[in-house]
């Protein structure tokens, strides 16, 4: 007889919830009394992937803090939509920092936590600092090293949605090659961002040998929470690094945002993975494998690549740079 | 006012700031037709007996199932489930084993004892006579007594089951299960008088204070086609032979059996036939097995049990020992035409199965009733031209099955229930379909569907035992849990995690979710991450 092992919960744990999944592998986000550390009535554009992503992060923080966590903030979409004076969206303690010095904020927040307890603070209260792309990868990136370097105990969120889009969507060092931009237009010549240029971060955090480093989008929160959890476990200096899709820079209609995180992930061209002390521990393996060109299709940012002509040179790099994520971060089950 | 250098305002929470203004579309909570539900005739609720059943509730589940359908042992062996090919996971690997669940619901149900939920109304007193115990008459009085009233069945045969029990052999639905059902509809007040054959409607109606009736007086006489046959050959009907096995008086056969016919009929008696003895159990067809009104599944259980077929043939005439039989053709239009060319085979008797028409006798003193090719015409809530008197299963025609008897017996029911006072039955309207298109299946596990072990061959071809079993309970929740609920919400809180408004409130179990249109900027990510189509965004007036 066919007998099947009766682990098989339907939606497993693709979905938010799952009523048939025992308590402990719910989402925090599933509870019915969750944190919401980002409340309702903040600005952010319709669908905003950097809303979610921070609602995402932040209340799996709390919950791994016990709700002892104090957040310092970068400027950027996410300080601009969630804090116009006097309101505030946070429901903990929130630090408004500069353009580029939020992990030196932290850091001090740090180091004044680590004076406290010294002189008897009983409670146990944790750090963490969250910014945009740019305000992480290009102007905050030196006291970001400097905290890495350190291992300064804060846990270090960024925001990636490829580009400055609160003040208008100009080009950061993590905006795609080929993505079009107020400062990377596509003109006759130059087809948006240039090939060659640009960093991505959470390898270089991974250089810096701290504890803990990964990556993760807003399709799949349970493998977000999941790293919260586990970068919480740890003390010193730890970086996530969240893709959140941004309609309004991307160019794609905003009911699309997380399809669009689940396209970059499935197409390899954004890798899940995560890391201990310098090395990749875990990768989160595609599912259903899809060619790069379906990410970039829907998004306007891309549009020069598919009219008036296909743009098949470039369609092809940006394939071969997928192919080589999924190499290196062994993101298919033949590449194990 | 006493306020820190520099500060003029007081602090404030972003909740003043009601972002549900920027909407253009808002979201809206939809309950779709699941089209296994739409394609069920007997209109069973199957996406919510599933949900359910996946959570392990099973007795929840069957108390759902039975609120349209009181036969689900039954319904889980001998229905054709046309659910499941219309099922919409059918498009991502294989359909839900919806039958299967059923049956092992039924059977647990029957192991258990558990019981019908009380009747609905209290009771309104008005009897209702009702000819005929097979699927349809059952029906209907179940749903009747449901309603508040007292039917009366009256049932020719000795026993109830019409069909279920006359046609259907034992090896595909054993008589336990059969007998348990039916007498936990006896336990539920339906009133069964056996061997009594009703004669004339009006008058029964008259002397029994009914106020109304419904005929389920089935197909039971066997249509027969001119044969020219000599005097020694055995020619014999297929009702009459199964009902002679089910009385425990089967009849001598032969080593060489030959059945004429197509249908589901044709196919259990050569596969009886076998069971009885017969070395050679061949079946003659005048179409192809593409044709062949049977039942796929059935005709592959039959050759599996050493069954043979002769497609594309007529029988010409029959004699001692052999009958002659002449090849067909199928013409442009599909239409068998014969070629002329004979063949003699071996038989030492011949089962005619050609289908079936009905008795209506009682029926001589019923002016107002139309009656068509032997087939009693009704409107839409199954009422015949006779007002008041109400017909439905293999008497009406149309689809010959026990699920579809079920079904008329509901809706009759129903419109019986509305014509005792006066008004006229309209069923609720119907939501759009849950097609395939609206679902995300991003969302949902792989895994292939569980399969039902059958009886191995030695067995099947000696003795009456069931051939296909149940499910474990591993394998029903397995199963269940396959489904993809489509069109109605199962509470995987995805459109509450993935809003990033927080404009979706979560209600608790079996509760569901509201919006917060105070907040809710209509982005519609919600709508577009609903696994199962729960969702629509709908335009506001602005
Ligand atoms: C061999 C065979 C196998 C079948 N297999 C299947 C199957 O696997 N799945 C499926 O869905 N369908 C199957 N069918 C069809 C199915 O059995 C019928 O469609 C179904 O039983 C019809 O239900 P009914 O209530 O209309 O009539 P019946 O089941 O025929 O019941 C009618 C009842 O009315 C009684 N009756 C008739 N006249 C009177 C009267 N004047 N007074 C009192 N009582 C009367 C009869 O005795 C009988 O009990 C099969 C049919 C046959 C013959
Ligand atoms: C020193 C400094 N330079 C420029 C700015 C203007 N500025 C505010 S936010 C921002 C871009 C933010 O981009 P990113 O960090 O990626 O966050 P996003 O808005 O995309 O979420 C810029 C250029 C500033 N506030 N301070
Ligand atoms: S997946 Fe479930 S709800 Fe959808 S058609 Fe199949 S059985 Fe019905
Ligand atoms: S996701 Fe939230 S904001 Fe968007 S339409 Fe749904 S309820 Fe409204
Ligand atoms: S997303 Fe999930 S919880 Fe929300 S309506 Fe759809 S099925 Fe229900
Ligand atoms: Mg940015």
């Amino acid at each position: 007889m066919h007998e099947q092992p009766i682990k098989f919960y339907q939606t497993g744990t693709f979905t938010v919830g799952n009523r048939l999944l025992p308590p402990e592998q719910r989402t925090v986000q599933s509870r019915i009394k969750r944190y919401n550390s980002l409340n309702s009535g903040h600005r952010a554009c319709q669908g905003c992937g950097e809303a979610l992503g921070a609602r995402y992060c932040v209340d799996a923080a709390m919950e791994a803090a016990n709700g002892r966590l104090i957040a310092a903030n970068a400027t950027g979409c996410l300080e601009v939509f969630s804090t116009p004076y006097p309101e505030t969206s946070w429901q903990l303690p929130w630090i408004h920092s500069l353009f580029g010095n939020t992990a030196a904020v932290a850091t001090g927040i740090a180091a004044a936590l680590k004076v406290k307890r010294a002189k008897g603070e009983r409670r146990h209260i944790r750090v963490i600092a969250q910014g945009g792309d740019g305000g992480t990868t290009d102007i905050g990136f030196a006291c970001l090293s400097g905290m890495f370097e350190r291992n300064d105990d804060v846990l270090y969120i960024c925001y990636d949605n490829g580009g400055y889009m609160n003040t208008g969507v100009q080009r950061s060092s993590a905006t795609p090659p080929a993505a079009r931009t107020a400062t990377t237009p596509s003109l006759e010549g130059a087809l948006g961002n240039a090939f060659g240029q640009g960093k991505f971060l959470p390898e270089i955090a991974l250089a810096h040998g701290i504890p803990f480093v990964a990556t993760a989008t807003v399709a799949d929160l349970h493998d977000l929470e999941a790293k919260v959890r586990r970068a919480m476990e740890f003390h010193g200096a730890r970086y996530l690094h969240v893709l959140v899709p941004c309609p309004l820079g991307w160019g794609f209609p905003s009911h699309e945002t997380i399809k669009m995180a689940r396209l970059a992930k499935e197409s390899g061209i954004f890798p899940v993975f995560a890391a201990e002390s310098g090395e990749v521990v875990a990768s989160a393996p595609i599912r259903r494998k899809v060619p790069v060109e379906d990410y970039l299709r829907p998004q306007k940012r891309f549009a020069h690549l598919f009219s008036p002509t296909l743009n098949l040179a470039a369609l092809a790099r940006l394939q071969e740079l997928a192919d080589r994520n999924i190499r290196k971060y062994r993101l298919l089950p033949e590449t194990l | 006012m006493d306020k820190p250098f520099a500060i003029t305002l007081d602090p404030g929470s972003s909740l003043a700031n009601r972002t549900g203004s920027w909407r253009t579309f808002r979201p809206v909570y939809v309950d779709r037709l699941p089209p296994c539900n739409a394609a069920c005739p007997a209109g069973e609720n199957i996406q919510g007996w599933l949900f359910h059943a996946e959570a392990g509730d099973y007795e929840k589940a069957w108390l759902t199932l039975v609120e349209n359908n009181p036969l689900p042992a039954i319904m889980g062996r001998v229905c054709y489930h046309p659910c499941e090919g219309a099922c919409n996971r059918g498009q991502l690997d294989e359909s839900v084993g919806i039958n299967a669940v059923e049956r092992f619901l039924g059977d647990e149900a029957n192991r258990r004892g558990w019981q019908f939920a009380p009747p609905l109304v209290s009771s309104s007193g008005k009897r209702v006579l009702i000819v005929g115990a097979g699927p349809a008459g059952l029906s209907c009085a179940y749903h009747l007594r449901r309603l508040g009233h007292q039917p009366v069945i009256m049932e020719a045969a000795r026993h109830a089951g019409g069909m279920m029990r006359y046609g259907i052999p034992q090896y595909r639905l054993p008589r336990a299960v059969l007998d348990a059902e039916i007498a936990r509809l006896i336990d539920f007040g339906i009133d069964i008088i056996t061997s009594a054959k009703v004669e004339d409607v009006e008058s029964t109606m008259r002397e029994g204070g009914f106020s109304a009736c419904f005929l389920g007086v089935g197909a039971h006489l066997a249509k027969r086609a001119y044969i020219p046959a000599g005097d020694a050959a055995r020619i014999l009907d297929a009702l009459t032979l199964l009902h002679d096995v089910e009385a425990g008086e089967p009849p001598l056969l032969g080593r060489r059996v030959i059945v004429y016919g197509g249908g589901n009929t044709a196919l259990d008696v050569a596969r009886t036939a076998k069971r009885l003895g017969a070395e050679e159990s061949i079946i003659v067809y005048r179409r192809t097995r593409e044709k062949m009104p049977a039942h796929a599944s059935e005709v592959e259980e039959a050759l599996q049990e050493g069954v043979a077929f002769k497609w594309l043939a007529t029988i010409k005439a029959a004699d001692e020992g052999e009958v002659m039989i002449e090849k067909m053709r199928l013409d442009e239009k599909g239409f068998p035409q014969p070629t002329g060319e004979l063949e003699r085979l071996p038989a030492d008797a011949v089962v005619l199965a050609l289908g079936q028409e009905s008795d209506l006798s009682l029926l001589d003193n019923v002016k107002d009733i139309e009656i068509i090719n032997g087939v009693i015409q009704v409107d839409d809530n199954k009422m015949t031209g006779r007002a008041g008197i109400f017909a439905g299963g293999d008497v009406i025609g149309g689809e010959k099955t026990v699920t579809a008897a079920i079904g008329h017996g509901k809706r009759a029911a129903r419109a019986i229930d509305a014509w005792l006072s006066g008004r006229t039955y309209a069923p609720p309207k119907k939501p759009e379909i849950a097609t395939f298109e609206r679902l995300n299946t991003w969302y949902y596990s792989d895994a292939p569907k569980t399969v039902r072990p059958t009886l191995d061959l030695v067995r099947r071809q000696s003795t009456f035992d069931e051939v296909v079993g149940g499910l474990t309970e591993d394998n029903a929740l397995y199963e269940a849990r396959r489904c993809l609920s489509c069109g109605n919400c199962f509470e995987c809180d995805n459109c509450y995690g993935v809003c990033p408004d927080n404009a979706v409130i979560k209600l608790g179990p079996g509760q569901r979710f509201r919006f917060n249109y105070d907040y809710c900027k209509g982005c519609g990510l919600c709508a577009a991450e609903c696994p199962c189509g729960a969702i629509v965004m709908v335009a506001e007036e602005i």
